[in-house]
C-alpha cells in the first residue's frame, strides 16, 4: 500500500535566477523518495505560501543567492503565521552571512544551509524535522 | 618513425610501467576530466600525429586562430584587467570604480542589481529587498550620470552585464558620454546582450525569444553603423558553466547560441562581415587546469571554422573569437575562504595561457557575500602578478605543441561539434532551449558533480577533505541598508522634476515603434534622454511583447 | 483532522481543508473515503476536462493558457497535474506549477500536483477522487493534466466529460499514442506548436484517421491548431470546449455517460474494497505464505488456491 510521502515545496523567492542549487536539492529530495513541487523563479512570499497551502506540503525550502534573504525569508514565515499554519517546516539556503542566521532563525526559518552542504545532510534534516503526522 | 615510437612505447609500458604498477598501483582506476574525457598516462607524438600544423593551428592573429587572435598577443598589450563590480547606489559604485582605476585596473565592468536587469524601477513591488544587492541600481539616466561621474568615457572601456534591457542601458551610456562630449563612435565597451543563456542558465529574461532576438539584432544593426568600436554582444558560456555544465558543454552551448545570433542577424538582412567582428564571448575558467587551457583554444578554432564554413564569412575578423574570462564562482568555497586565493590564481593563469582578451578574478569571500575592498584588491593583484612577474605572457600560446594539450584541444572541439550537430538537428539553440534539452543536459551534469563531491570522489579541499573546525571570522561587505530607501527617494524626486508630457510622448512613440518593425534603438534613446525610467520603458515593451514564461523543465 | 471537520471546511471553501483532503486521498487514508461519501451529494456540478498527449506536446502550457481564457469567461477552475513518480525512489519532481505561476494568487484557481505513486486503488481512482473533492469545493471546471499518453492515461482521462488530446507536428510516436486507444476517447484534438513545419499535415492526418474511425456519437472531434506559447488558437479551443459541454447536455450524452460512469465506478470500487479486505486478511499469515510456496513448488496451482481462498473468505463473512 502506498504510504504517506513527505511533500516539499522548493522555491526561488525574489528576482535571483541562479537555480542550480535549488534544482540539485530538489532532485536529491526526489531521489530520497519525497515529492517535490518546484515553483520556478521569481516567486513572491505570497505566491510561495499560497502554493504551499494548495499543495499541502510538509516543508518549504527556499534558496536565495542575491542577498535579499533578510527581506524575503521572514515574510514567508510571517504569512504562514497569518494563515494559522504551524505545521510546515521552513528551511533556506544560499549565500547567507553567518551574522544574519540568528535573526532568520528567530523568524522561524528552522535551518539555513550554506555553500558546500552535502545533499544528504539536507535530506536527513527534512526527514527528521517535518512536523505533520 | 611512428612505428618505431609505437614499439618503444610498448616496451616502456611492459618493462617500466607494468613493473611499477605491480608494486605501486595508481591512485585511481581511471582519470577523467570534467567533461568525461579519459586522460591517458602519457601522451606522445603519436597522439598528435594527425594534426596538420598550418591547417589546425596556424599562426596567432590568423585563421583558424587556435594560437590566439592577436599577432603579438600579450607582448603587445596585456589583457584587460576588468573586475566586475557594482553595488548599492550609483554614487557608491562610482567610488569603487574610481578606486579600481586608481589601483591600475584598465577597464570597467558594471554589475547591475536584479531589478535593473529585469527592467523594474527600484520602487517596483518585486524589487523589494533586491535594490543594490547584486549590483548597482540604475532606474534612469540620472543614475547613470552619477555612475560615470569623473570617469572619462573616451579613455576607459566599459563592459555592462545587462541582457534583456541591454538596449536601454546602452542608450543611457551613449547619452552620458554625449553629455561628457564623447561621441558614440569613440565609445569602447561591451553589452552582454545574450538572452539565450538567460533562458538556460541565468534567469534574468523579460520578453519571449522572438522580440528578444529583435532587440538584439536592432542593437547589432545600430552599432554596426554608429559604434564601430562597441562589442554588441558577449555570448556567454560563463553562466552555463556556473549552472553546472562541463567544459565541453560550455563550448558547445555557447557557440550554438552564437550560431543562433549570427543567423538572426543574417535573416534580417545584415551582411555577416559587417557585424560579426563585433561579437565577443565570455567563458568561465574552472578547476581542471589543462582542460581549461585546451577549451579556450578549441573554442577559438571551432568558432573560426563555423564562421567560415557555415556562414561564409570572408573577413578574418569575422572569424576571430575574442573573449572575456571570469574565474569560476562555483569553485569558491565558504570553508577556509583564503584557499580561494589559490584557486583563483590557478584559474587566472589558465585563462592567460588560453589567450583571454580580458579577465575578472573572483575575490576570496564571494561564497560568503559581495567582496570587500581588500579582497578585490588581492584579486586584482593576482592578475598583476601573473602579468608582470611570471613571464607567461612573453611568448604566444606557450603550451601549444604539448602532446596532451593538442590532443585535448582536438577532443574538446570534436565533442562540442557533436553537441552542436545535435542542436542543429533540433532546429537550433532556441528550439533546443524551448524543448529543455540544453537545460536538462546542464542540470544532469550539475547533479552528477554534486554527487561526486558528496561521495568524496571529487575532492574539494576544505569541504570534503582537509577540513577544519572554523569560525567564520570574515569581515564581509554589508550593503548600506539605507541604499534602497535612498535610491527610491532619488527616483521619486526625479519623477517630479522631469517633463512628464515629453516622457509620455516618447513612450507612446516607443510603443508604436515596438508594434511595428522599425529599429527600436532611436526610440529608446529619445525616451532615455527625457529621463523615462527603465521600468517605464520595459513596461511599454512588456505590454507589446508579453513576458516570457519559463517552461516546466526540471 | 477528522473527516467531519474536513467536509465542513471543504464545503465552506477553505482551501487548506481541500488540500488536506487530497493528501489523504493520495495516502489512501480510510478517512478520505468517509469524507468523500459525505461530500458525494455535493458533487456532479463541475465540468471535468482531461488533457492528455505525448510528453513535450505542451500540455501544461495549454492548460495554463486555457485557464487564463476560462478565467476571462468568469469560470472558476481547479487543476490537477499528474507527474511521474520515480519507480526507484518513489519520489517525484512536480514541475507543472512553473507554468501556472500567473494563476497562483488567483483565489478562483486551485492547483494541485500529484505524483503517480504506486496506488493500489489505481492512479485513476486517486485522480478521480481528487477531482471529486475539488468539485465539492465548488469549482466550475476541473482540468486534469496527465503524464503522457499511455494506457494509464486513458483511464485517467476517461473520468473527464471533455477529453482533449494534444499532439505536435512531426513526432512519430504520437501515432502510437493514438493507436493506444486515445483516438476513441478524444473529444477535441489539438495540434500544438502551429509554428513548426508539418502542423497542417498533422491536422490532415488526424482528420483522415477520424474519417475511417467508427463514429459512435454525433460529435465529430474537431482538430484545432494552437500555439500555446503565444496563445494563438486558445480562445477557439475554449469555444470548442463550451460547445462540447452544450452538446453533452442537449444530446443526453451526459446522462448516458453518467450512468455508465457510475456503474463503472461502483464496480471498480467494490473490486478494490473486496481485494483490499481479502488481502489485508491474508497477507503476512503463515497459511498464505505456505500456499504461495506450494504454488511455486508446483505442489498446488494458483487456480485452485484462488478459488479456495475466496470461498473461505466469503463463508467467513456470511457467518
Amino acid at each position: 500500500m502506498s504510504s504517506r510521502k513527505i511533500r516539499v515545496l522548493v522555491a526561488k523567492p525574489g528576482l535571483d535566477g541562479h537555480d542550480r542549487g535549488a534544482k540539485v536539492v530538489a532532485r536529491a529530495l526526489r531521489d530520497a523518495g519525497m515529492e517535490v513541487v518546484y515553483t520556478g523563479l521569481r516567486q513572491t512570499p505570497e505566491m510561495i505560501v499560497e502554493a504551499a497551502l494548495q499543495e499541502d506540503v510538509d516543508c518549504i525550502g527556499m534558496s536565495i543567492l542575491s542577498g535579499a534573504h533578510m527581506a524575503l525569508f521572514p515574510k514567508v514565515t510571517e504569512l504562514l503565521k497569518k494563515e494559522g499554519v504551524d505545521d510546515i517546516l521552513v528551511i533556506g539556503g544560499g549565500i547567507i552571512p553567518e551574522d544574519d542566521i540568528p535573526a532568520l532563525k528567530a523568524a522561524g526559518i528552522s535551518k539555513l544551509f550554506g555553500p558546500g552542504t552535502p545533499l544528504e545532510e539536507i535530506v536527513e534534516f527534512v526527514r527528521n524535522n517535518v512536523k505533520k503526522a | 618513425m611512428k612505428e618505431k615510437l609505437q614499439k618503444e612505447l610498448k616496451r616502456w609500458e611492459e618493462e617500466s610501467v607494468d613493473n611499477t604498477l605491480k608494486r605501486f598501483p595508481e591512485r585511481k582506476d581511471e582519470f577523467i576530466t570534467s567533461s568525461g574525457i579519459q586522460v591517458k598516462r602519457l601522451y606522445t607524438p603519436i597522439d598528435s600525429d594527425e594534426i596538420d600544423y598550418s591547417k589546425d593551428l596556424g599562426f596567432p592573429g590568423e585563421y583558424p586562430f587556435t594560437r590566439g587572435v592577436q599577432p603579438t598577443q600579450y607582448r603587445g598589450r596585456l589583457w584587460t584587467m576588468r573586475q566586475y563590480s557594482g553595488f548599492a547606489t550609483a554614487k557608491e559604485t562610482n567610488e569603487r570604480f574610481r578606486f579600481l582605476l586608481e589601483q591600475g585596473q584598465t577597464g570597467l565592468s558594471v554589475a547591475f542589481d536584479l531589478p535593473t536587469q529585469i527592467g523594474y524601477d527600484s520602487d517596483h513591488p518585486l524589487a523589494q529587498g533586491e535594490v543594490g544587492k547584486v549590483g548597482v541600481a540604475i532606474s534612469s539616466l540620472a543614475d547613470m550620470e552619477v555612475l560615470f561621474e569623473r570617469i572619462p568615457l573616451d579613455k576607459v572601456s566599459t563592459s555592462m552585464t545587462i541582457n534583456a534591457p541591454a538596449a536601454v542601458l546602452l542608450a543611457m551610456y551613449i547619452v552620458v558620454a554625449e553629455k561628457q562630449g564623447v561621441p558614440m563612435e569613440k565609445l569602447r565597451g561591451t553589452i552582454q546582450n545574450d538572452i539565450l543563456k538567460e533562458y538556460v542558465a541565468r534567469g534574468t529574461y523579460i520578453f519571449p525569444p522572438e522580440p528578444s532576438m529583435r532587440l538584439i539584432t536592432d542593437t547589432f544593426s545600430f552599432c554596426s553603423e554608429k559604434m564601430p568600436l562597441w562589442n554588441t554582444i558577449s555570448i556567454s558560456g560563463y553562466h552555463i558553466r556556473e549552472a553546472g555544465s562541463t567544459a565541453v558543454q560550455e563550448v558547445a552551448f555557447t557557440l550554438a547560441d552564437g550560431i543562433a545570433y549570427v543567423k538572426a542577424a543574417i535573416d534580417i538582412g545584415l551582411d555577416v562581415d559587417k557585424f560579426a567582428s563585433r561579437l565577443s564571448f565570455f567563458f568561465g575558467s574552472a578547476s581542471n587546469f589543462l582542460e581549461e587551457v585546451a577549451k579556450f583554444r578549441a573554442a577559438r578554432r571551432l568558432w573560426a571554422r563555423i564562421m567560415r564554413e557555415r556562414f561564409h564569412a570572408e573577413d578574418d575578423d569575422s572569424c576571430r573569437l575574442r573573449f572575456h574570462t571570469q574565474t569560476a564562482g562555483y569553485t569558491l568555497t565558504a570553508q577556509q575562504p583564503d584557499n580561494n586565493v589559490v584557486r583563483v590564481t590557478l584559474q587566472a593563469l589558465q585563462a592567460v595561457l588560453g589567450g583571454t582578451q580580458s579577465l575578472h578574478t573572483n575575490s576570496r569571500d564571494e561564497a560568503l557575500s559581495l567582496p570587500t575592498e581588500d579582497s578585490v584588491q588581492i584579486a586584482l593583484r593576482t592578475q598583476q602578478i601573473i602579468a608582470h612577474e611570471t613571464g607567461v605572457g612573453d611568448t604566444i600560446d606557450p603550451l601549444a605543441g604539448s602532446y596532451y594539450i593538442e590532443t585535448l584541444t582536438d577532443e574538446i572541439e570534436k565533442r562540442a561539434m557533436e553537441y552542436i550537430e545535435k542542436i542543429d538537428s533540433m532546429g537550433g539553440a532556441p528550439k533546443a532551449i524551448e524543448s529543455g534539452f540544453i537545460q536538462r543536459e546542464i542540470h544532469n551534469s550539475a547533479y552528477e558533480f554534486q554527487r561526486s563531491v558528496d561521495s568524496g570522489e571529487q575532492v574539494v579541499v576544505g569541504v570534503n577533505k582537509f577540513t577544519v573546525e572554523e569560525e567564520q571570522s570574515f569581515d564581509y561587505l554589508r550593503i548600506n541598508p539605507a541604499a534602497e530607501a535612498e535610491q527610491i527617494k532619488r527616483l521619486q524626486d526625479l519623477r517630479k522634476k522631469r517633463d512628464d508630457s515629453k516622457v509620455k510622448k516618447m513612450l507612446e512613440n516607443l510603443r508604436s515603434c515596438a508594434e511595428g518593425s522599425v529599429n527600436l534603438m532611436p526610440a529608446i534613446l529619445e525616451s532615455v534622454k527625457e529621463y523615462a525610467t527603465i521600468g517605464e520603458i520595459c513596461e511599454v515593451l512588456r505590454e507589446v511583447f508579453e513576458e516570457y514564461k519559463a517552461p516546466d523543465i526540471l | 483532522m477528522s473527516a467531519d471537520k474536513l467536509v465542513e471546511g471543504v464545503l465552506k471553501g477553505k482551501r487548506r481543508s481541500l488540500a488536506r483532503l487530497i493528501s489523504m486521498i493520495e495516502n489512501e487514508d480510510p478517512s478520505a473515503d468517509e469524507a468523500l461519501s459525505t461530500l458525494y451529494k455535493h458533487t456532479g456540478k463541475a465540468h471535468v476536462i482531461g488533457v492528455t498527449g505525448p510528453p513535450g506536446s505542451g500540455k501544461s502550457t495549454i492548460v495554463a493558457r486555457m485557464t487564463a481564457e476560462l478565467r476571462r469567461r468568469v469560470r472558476t477552475i481547479g487543476i490537477v497535474c499528474v507527474d511521474p513518480s520515480s519507480p526507484f525512489s518513489g519520489g517525484a519532481l512536480l514541475g507543472d506549477r512553473i507554468r501556472m505561476q500567473e494563476h497562483t494568487l488567483d483565489s478562483e484557481v486551485f492547483v494541485r500536483s500529484m505524483g503517480t505513486r504506486g496506488h493500489l486503488g489505481g492512479l485513476a481512482r486517486a485522480t478521480s477522487d481528487a477531482v471529486r473533492a475539488i468539485d465539492a469545493f465548488g469549482k466550475d471546471i476541473v482540468i486534469v493534466e496527465t503524464v503522457g499518453a499511455g494506457q494509464s492515461e486513458v483511464e485517467v482521462v476517461e473520468l473527464a466529460h471533455t477529453v482533449i488530446v494534444t499532439d505536435v507536428p512531426g513526432s512519430g510516436d504520437d501515432i502510437q499514442a493514438i493507436k493506444a486507444g486515445i483516438m476513441e476517447i478524444a473529444d477535441i484534438f489539438v495540434v500544438n506548436k502551429s509554428d513548426l513545419d508539418g502542423a497542417d499535415k498533422k491536422v490532415t492526418e488526424i482528420n483522415a484517421m477520424l474519417d475511417i474511425a467508427p463514429n459512435m456519437e454525433d460529435w465529430r472531434p474537431p482538430v484545432l491548431l494552437t500555439n500555446a506559447n503565444s496563445g494563438e488558437g486558445i480562445p477557439e479551443l475554449v469555444d470548442k470546449i463550451e460547445e462540447h459541454m452544450k452538446y453533452l447536455h442537449e444530446s443526453g450524452t451526459l446522462e448516458t455517460r453518467g450512468l455508465k460512469r457510475s456503474r463503472e465506478e461502483l464496480e471498480k470500487l467494490m473490486e478494490y474494497k473486496l481485494t483490499r479486505e481479502l488481502l489485508t486478511k491474508l497477507q503476512g499469515t503463515r497459511e498464505y505464505d505456505e500456499a504461495i510456496k506450494k504454488i511455486a513448488e508446483r505442489k498446488d496451482d494458483p487456480y485452485t488456491v484462488a478459488e479456495r481462498l475466496i470461498a473461505e473468505f466469503l463463508v467467513k463473512h456470511r457467518e
